[in-house]
C-alpha cells in the first residue's frame, strides 16, 4: 500500500499548467474532427471575398473603361491614369479585391472568436463545468483553454482565409517577407485574445445558448460596418469616423494591409492601440469569469 | 482518523434560500453512506460544496483529511466524483474520454492508458471504447463515468444519483459495480438517491436530508427500528389466551387482534420471535402460522419527512427528459 502511494506521487504532472492542453485539445478536437462545421464556418468570409470582392470590382470601373465624355477629347489612358489615382488615394492601392481580402482577415477573426463562449454555454448546461471543477485542473486553465482554443480556431480559419483569397487573385505587395506575416499575424492573435476572453465572459454568465446567439448577432455586423474592413475611414461621414477609430479590427485591418499590400500606416501606434485592447479585454474577461465559476 | 468526511455546521444559502442548512455529520472510512431525500432536498449542493464545485456560505466539511475550504485543491486531488449529469464528451470515444480525465489529473500517459484499460474491463465496456459516446445507451453512459471518475484512484468516490432515469435491470447492475468498487479499491462512497429501495439495499448508512436538514441518521436497520420496529403476525390456537400471555413480555411494544391474527409490534423481530414462540409454547398454546414483517424504507421515510416518495418520482422523470432533449439538441 505505502509503495503504491508513492508510485502515485511520481505519476502524477502538478505544474501550474497541467490539464491546460489537455482542456485546448479537446476543444479543438470536436472542430477538426467534424468537417462540415469548419467547412460551414469558413463559407462566409469566402463569399463576401468571392462575390462582393469580385463582383464590386472598383477597380475595374477605374479602369479599362470606355468612358468618354462629349465635347472633351480626354484620351483613354488618361482617364485611366486619373482613375488609378482616384483608387490609389482612396484606398492605399489600385488593387481594392487584395484591400477587401485583407479585411475579411480580421473578418473572419472576429467571427470565430466570438464563439469562445458557446462551448463554455454547453458545458455549464451539461453539467461538464461542474465535473471539471471537481477535478484538480486550476480554474483559471479551464477558462483559459476556452479562450486558447478559439485564438487558435480563429487564426486557422483566417489562414484559410488567406490561402482562398490569394486562390482568387489577392496579391502582396513586392519584397514582402516572413516578418510581415508574423506581423499580421501578431495583429490577429491580440484582437483575438481580447474578443475571445470577453465573450467567454458574456457567456459564462448567459443563461442560454439563444441569449448569447442574440448578443453576438447584435455586435458582429457593426462592429463590421463601423471597421475599415470595406471602406477606408476617410470616406466615412464625420459621426462614424470616432466610431471607426475605436472600433479593434480598424487597427487591425490597418496593420494587414501595410504587413501584407504594403499601404502605409502607423504601425507604433496600431500595435499599441491593439495590444491594449488585448490586455485590458483578456485582463476583464478571465478574471470576471474565473471569479464567476470559483465562487 | 476513522471518518472520511467530516460535515460541520455545513450551510448553503442562494439568497435568502436556505439550501443546505448547518448539517452534521460523519461519513466512516469504507463505508457506503447514502444520502437520500427528495429532489430539491439540498443533496446536489451537498454533495457539491464536498466536492468543492461549491463554496459553502458557513461551516465547513473535512474530506480525506482536507478542509474543503481552506484546502480544496488537496481534496480534489483524493476524491472522484460521478456527477449528476452525463458529461463524458458524446463526441469522443469512450477510451477518449478516459484519457481526458488522465489529463485533468495529470496522470502520464503510460499510467493512464494502463488504470484506463483496467478500470473499462472492470465496467466491461472494453468492446464498445472506441465508440463515440452518443452511441452508448444510459446504462453504459453512466458506467463510463464511473470508470471516469476512478482513473486518479480517489479515496472518496461521491456518486450523485447514479441510477437516476435507468431502468430497473440496469439500476441494480450499477449497484453491482458499485459493490464491486468498494471491494475492489476498499473505497469509501457518499452516494445520493432518492430511491428508498436502493439506499435500504445497499448503503452501510443512511442520512435522511429534506428541506436543508438532517432528519434522522442510521443505518438501514436503526432507522427502521427508530420508526416503530417490526411487526410480527401470529395465528394461534387460543388468540385471547396468547394476547393475555404476551401481554407483559419484555420488548413488546403492541399487540392487537386483527382479523383472527394476532398483530404484535415489537422492537427488533428476529430477536424476538423466538421469546414469544417459547411462552406460548410453555402455556400449550399452538403455534399455526407466524410471520415477521420489518418496515420498508416507504414508511421510515414517511414518518420522518411527513410525505411520500412517490411523489417526487414524476419530476425525476421530468428532469431526464429535459436532459434528453438538450443532447438531442446538442448532437
Amino acid at each position: 500500500m505505502v509503495t503504491e502511494i508513492k508510485k502515485k506521487e511520481e505519476d502524477i504532472d502538478r505544474s501550474p499548467f497541467h490539464g491546460l492542453w489537455t482542456l485546448t485539445n479537446r476543444e479543438l478536437k470536436k472542430w477538426y474532427k467534424s468537417a462540415v462545421i469548419l467547412l460551414l464556418s469558413i463559407i462566409q468570409p469566402i463569399f463576401w471575398i468571392a462575390l462582393f470582392g469580385k463582383a464590386m470590382n472598383l477597380q475595374a470601373l477605374f479602369s479599362g473603361t470606355t468612358l468618354s465624355i462629349p465635347g472633351l477629347n480626354i484620351p483613354k489612358d488618361i482617364i485611366d491614369k486619373i482613375g488609378q489615382e482616384i483608387l490609389k488615394q482612396t484606398f492605399g492601392t489600385t488593387d481594392y479585391f487584395s484591400y477587401l481580402a485583407a479585411g475579411m482577415l480580421s473578418f473572419i477573426t472576429l467571427f470565430t472568436s466570438m464563439q469562445s463562449g458557446m462551448s463554455m454555454i454547453w458545458d455549464r448546461r451539461l453539467g461538464v463545468l461542474d465535473r471539471l471543477l471537481t477535478t484538480p485542473v486550476s480554474r483559471s486553465n479551464i477558462i483559459i483553454s476556452k479562450v486558447l482554443s478559439s485564438v487558435i480556431r480563429s487564426l486557422v480559419q483566417a489562414t484559410i482565409v488567406l490561402i482562398v483569397a490569394v486562390l482568387l487573385g489577392m496579391s502582396f505587395y513586392p519584397g514582402i517577407n516572413i516578418f510581415d506575416f508574423l506581423g499580421a499575424y501578431i495583429a490577429l492573435f491580440l484582437m483575438s485574445f481580447g474578443l475571445s476572453s470577453l465573450f467567454l465572459m458574456i457567456a459564462i454568465r448567459a443563461s442560454s445558448w439563444e441569449s448569447q446567439m442574440a448578443v453576438m448577432n447584435l455586435l458582429n455586423l457593426p462592429l463590421l460596418f463601423t471597421s475599415n474592413a470595406f471602406y477606408p475611414i476617410n470616406s466615412m461621414p464625420s459621426w462614424l469616423k470616432p466610431v471607426a477609430e475605436i472600433n479593434p479590427l480598424t487597427y487591425s485591418n490597418a496593420i494587414i494591409r501595410e504587413m501584407l499590400l504594403g499601404i502605409q500606416t502607423n504601425l507604433t501606434i496600431d500595435f499599441i492601440y491593439l495590444t491594449v485592447f488585448a490586455i485590458v479585454l483578456s485582463i476583464v474577461g478571465i478574471i470576471l469569469s474565473w471569479k464567476y465559476i470559483s465562487s | 482518523m476513522s471518518e472520511a468526511i467530516k460535515a460541520i455546521n455545513l450551510t448553503k444559502a442562494f439568497g435568502k434560500f436556505v439550501a443546505v442548512d448547518h448539517i452534521n455529520f460523519e461519513v466512516k472510512e469504507g463505508e457506503i453512506f447514502g444520502f437520500l431525500g427528495p429532489n430539491g432536498a439540498g443533496k446536489t449542493t451537498t454533495i457539491k460544496m464536498l466536492t468543492t464545485v461549491l463554496k459553502p456560505t458557513e461551516g465547513t466539511a473535512i474530506v480525506n483529511g482536507y478542509d474543503i475550504t481552506k484546502e480544496p485543491a488537496k481534496v480534489r486531488n483524493s476524491i472522484g466524483v460521478v456527477p449528476q449529469e452525463f458529461t463524458a464528451d458524446e463526441d469522443l470515444t469512450g477510451w477518449e474520454n478516459m484519457m481526458l480525465m488522465a489529463g485533468l489529473y495529470g496522470i502520464k500517459k503510460d499510467v493512464a492508458k494502463e488504470r484506463a484499460k483496467e478500470l473499462l474491463d472492470m465496467v466491461e465496456l472494453t468492446q464498445a471504447m472506441n465508440r463515440k459516446v452518443q452511441t452508448y445507451s444510459g446504462g453504459m453512459r453512466r458506467r463510463l463515468e464511473i470508470a471516469m471518475s476512478l482513473i486518479s484512484r480517489p479515496k472518496i468516490l461521491f456518486l450523485d444519483e447514479p441510477t437516476l432515469g435507468l431502468d430497473a435491470q440496469t439500476r441494480s447492475a450499477i449497484w453491482d459495480y458499485i459493490m464491486k468498487l468498494k471491494k475492489e479499491y476498499d473505497m469509501t462512497i457518499f452516494v445520493t438517491t432518492h430511491y428508498l429501495e436502493e439506499a435500504d439495499l445497499y448503503a452501510d448508512r443512511i442520512a435522511i436530508i429534506d428541506h436543508g436538514k438532517i432528519l434522522a441518521i442510521g443505518s438501514p436497520k436503526e432507522l427502521k427500528e427508530s420508526v416503530g420496529g417490526d411487526v410480527i403476525t401470529l395465528n394461534t390456537s387460543n388468540d385471547d389466551e396468547a394476547m393475555k400471555l404476551l401481554q407483559n413480555l419484555d420488548g413488546i411494544i403492541d399487540i392487537k387482534k386483527v382479523d383472527n391474527m394476532l398483530r404484535i409490534k415489537v422492537k427488533d423481530g428476529e430477536e424476538m420471535a423466538p421469546k414469544i414462540l417459547e411462552r406460548l409454547i410453555k402455556s400449550e398454546v399452538k403455534v399455526l402460522k407466524m410471520s415477521i414483517t420489518e418496515p420498508t424504507m416507504d414508511e421510515v421515510y414517511m414518518e420522518y419527512t411527513g410525505r411520500k416518495m412517490r411523489d417526487e418520482e414524476a419530476d425525476s422523470k421530468e428532469v431526464f427528459a429535459l436532459r434528453r432533449t438538450l443532447r438531442r439538441a446538442r448532437g
